[in-house]
């Protein structure tokens, strides 16, 4: 009877690719460090950036807001030290002008006073926990949660899908999330459960994690769960099965039709650290202050995962790690498909970032002409062909870029892994993207 | 710091799989049987694949130091092409005619629709037809073949040639001979055996799907069964020798001129198919793989087309159940 609470996927996606793993991290404890100074950007979410409610000299506590909006489609942000703010200066991050406050730590990491646990009895609590906490999905997409939560058409909603996927390679933070925090995990899945009065909720965890597995069966044979409504789902190991339209049709069969959003097929779905940071914010009352990543790459010399105060400078995670090969070239924040290369050692740890990957120099690859060999498109798991975006966009024909539906390409960096002529495809789909975007 | 990163639009690896691994994937599928046909033949159709191959190379190279491009021998394609078009000349072909071949193939097929990736055609087909048409008498006709190891003695027409001009009845063909390679033929087209081995080890490598070779073969097959009096070795005899295997697994899944998509690949190998067999059972050539696949590749734009994939969720509207 029990075996039935491990489900196969209901619908399997043909497409998508196999990635090596290198999850070297998963089986080591997290460690906690704190650094000397944190910098701050006001704007780690989708949505307007906050503006500074601090000023140069302030003091702030570990949980302190220091930056809000009054905008509907946006997050506050927390002080992850305690300690003064020395500075509130402009940079540019990912293109944009963005304040960033200064925080100089006194290492005594006290919380604000303010912090207590918050009550939460109905949907509109749940949506208010969800914003006092500045939670973002913490998956990499940084979407306010507490718009999830306030979906237009809330009584349908009947599926909680939780994203543990983790499919891209090295990251492993997820994971620990589940090992060490799963009670949150719980509380958060049953809270969420009874306040939307759910008929199903799936937690989907990739194959290639059986611990994780075995620890989320015990949610999914948790006694509460009376009407046997937890599920939990194992997914094949296949990028990109975290990808929300691609889980969503694993979990629950449903096709998530072009331009929709979860919520009208019924569903919500929630990456396991945004759970468990979201019941932990209604227990204790401490916001989203700091972030578990996972370090590694091939110049790391002890890859791990580490939780830091968002605004962590990556230099110090570096150096706090046992530092990294001389050699290395590139920095990215988030996976080896989907994460950013960053400018300079300056980037900060952010509230949607879940990797810091340190890479050796890679083999100087040159593109060659395509050759038509179509897996770019067999690949693609939104059913796209990016070589012929990369042939209209060589020849200028930016008319194109409608008919073959570049605005659906979430940019999982797919079709560039498996070109064997080295195309930067993901790259021309980008490009045709914000095209489309100038134009309308 | 102040170090240099390397910055770069994601993804930030990519698997190993290279346009020139392709192609050395596919030389090396093709070995086995080129090989068996030069040891058959003997010497001088070695000489023949050699110097397809080498004058290939050296047009393509000449080409991009004259029109001051790219070097792109490096990729492997030329070799392809020129063992291809090898494979499909007769054991006798004269070496000045190969290299004509070469130059038709790389040159005018090829490069000057603007290189690998663009050409709509196969090269090394086209170059065979527009030897076949430009040089009749030394591409078709018993006496441009000859049997396996007695090459210089024995002149011999081809199976297809012997059933289409001589009348030979095809149930009186060997299975055995055939399938192992033991009859007269283009240097390359006669191990059957070899020729699936190397198809065998490009599906296992993912180079290829088995799709088009299947629906080639098999339409070939199914036609020749139905309209060839429900003749279960008649149907082998004709899928077994001519250039079918040879064209089916390794001239028609050619990523440049056959389609993308899954569907597509199906109605191009069952169109290649039909035209094989209609040539064969209804032309005054005996033998039509090279013009069914030359055919179907114009038409591989429209097949596209019509089989283009749909963006995952753009047709389902009602799923709210």
């Amino acid at each position: 009877m029990e075996k039935e609470r491990i489900l196969t996927p209901i619908k399997r996606i043909k497409t998508g690719i196999s990635l090596p793993h290198f999850k070297g991290t998963a089986e080591k404890e997290t460690v906690a460090f704190s650094p000397e100074k944190v910098f701050i950007p006001v704007s780690m979410h989708i949505g307007a950036p906050c503006v500074p409610t601090v000023n140069v000299g302030d003091s702030v506590f570990v949980g302190t807001v220091i930056a809000d909006s009054e905008a509907a489609v946006s997050a506050p942000i927390h002080s992850g030290v305690s300690g003064t703010v020395t500075a509130i200066s402009k940079k540019e991050v990912g293109g944009r002008a963005t304040d960033i406050i200064e925080i100089e730590s006194d290492k005594k990491m006290e919380k604000d006073p303010n912090i207590k646990p918050f009550s939460v009895k109905n949907q509109a609590d749940l949506i208010e926990a969800a914003k006092k906490c500045g939670l973002v999905g913490l998956g990499g997409a940084g979407f306010p949660t507490h718009i999830k939560l306030n979906p237009p058409n809330s009584a349908k909603i009947d599926t909680l899908v939780v994203n543990a996927a983790e499919c891209e390679p090295y990251i492993t933070a997820d994971y620990r999330e589940c090992m060490e925090n799963y009670n949150d995990v719980i509380e958060a899945i049953y809270l969420i459960k009874d306040i939307f009065k759910l008929e199903k909720v799936v937690i989907c965890v990739e194959a290639n994690k059986p611990k994780a597995i075995s620890k989320l069966y015990e949610i999914a044979t948790d006694k509460r769960d009376k009407d046997d409504t937890v599920k939990l789902m194992k997914l094949p190991t296949k990028y990109p099965q975290g990808a929300e339209k691609v889980i969503i049709y694993s979990a629950t069969g449903r096709v998530l039709p072009v331009g929709k959003l979860p919520s009208d097929v019924g569903c919500i779905v929630m990456n396991v650290t945004s759970l468990g940071t979201l019941y932990r914010f209604i227990k204790t009352g401490m916001p989203l202050v700091s972030k578990r990543i996972t370090f590694e790459g091939t110049a790391v010399k002890e890859p791990k995962n580490v939780i830091v105060p968002i605004g962590t400078k990556i230099t110090d995670v570096i150096d706090f790690c046992g530092g990294v090969d001389e050699n290395y070239s590139k920095i990215i924040t988030g996976g080896p498909m989907m994460g950013t290369a960053v400018l300079d050692e300056d980037a900060v740890i952010e509230k949607r970032t879940n990797a810091v990957l340190v890479l050796n120099s890679e083999k100087d690859e040159k593109s060659t002409p395509c050759i038509r060999c179509g897996r770019c498109a067999n690949k693609c798991p939104m059913g796209l062909t990016p070589a012929k975006v990369e042939a209209a966009n060589r020849i200028g024909d930016t008319e194109s870029y409608e008919k073959l539906n570049v605005n659906l390409c979430m940019e999982c960096g797919s079709c560039s892994y498996v070109c064997p002529a080295k195309r930067p495809l993901t790259q021309v789909m980008r490009v045709a993207k914000a095209e489309l975007r100038r134009k309308k | 710091m102040g170090k240099m990163l390397n910055v770069s639009s994601s993804p930030h690896f990519r698997h190993g799989d290279t346009t020139s691994g392709i192609m050395l994937d596919v030389i090396i599928a093709l070995l086995p049987a080129a090989i068996f046909g030069c040891v058959s033949f003997g010497l001088y159709s070695a000489v023949i694949v050699c110097v397809c191959v080498v004058s290939a190379v050296l047009f393509e190279f000449l080409w991009n130091i004259i029109l001051k491009k790219p070097q792109s021998v490096g990729d492997l394609s030329a070799i392809v092409t020129g063992l291809l078009l090898g494979m499909n000349l007769p054991p006798k072909t004269p070496l000045w005619i190969a290299a004509i071949g070469s130059l038709a193939a790389i040159i005018v097929v090829k490069q000057m629709f603007g290189g690998i990736g663009f050409n709509f055609v196969n090269p090394a087909i086209a170059a065979r037809i527009i030897l076949l048409v430009s040089f009749p008498t030394f591409l078709s006709g018993a006496k441009n073949y000859c049997q396996p190891f007695s090459c210089d003695a024995v002149t011999s027409a081809t199976p297809l040639e012997a059933i289409k001009a001589g009348g030979v009845d095809p149930s009186t063909f060997d299975l055995k001979d055939l399938f192992f390679g033991n009859m007269s033929g283009a240097i390359g087209e006669v191990s059957a055996f070899l020729l699936l081995i190397g198809g065998l080890y490009l599906i296992i490598r993912g180079v290829i799907k088995p799709i088009i070779p299947l629906a080639f073969i098999g339409t070939t097959a199914l036609f020749t069964y139905l309209f060839m009096g429900f003749d279960f070795k008649v149907t082998l005899v004709y899928v077994l020798s001519g250039g079918l295997i040879l064209g089916a697994v390794f001239m028609a899944t050619d990523y440049v001129t056959s389609p993308t998509t899954n569907l597509g690949k199906l109605i191009f190998g069952i169109g290649c198919g039909a035209i094989t067999f209609v040539i064969r059972k209804f032309g005054s050539l005996p033998e039509g793989v090279s013009y069914s696949i030359i055919l179907m590749n114009i038409l591989v734009p429209h097949i596209d087309k019509l089989t283009a994939k749909k963006p995952f969720g753009f047709k389902e509207v009602k799923n709210n159940e």
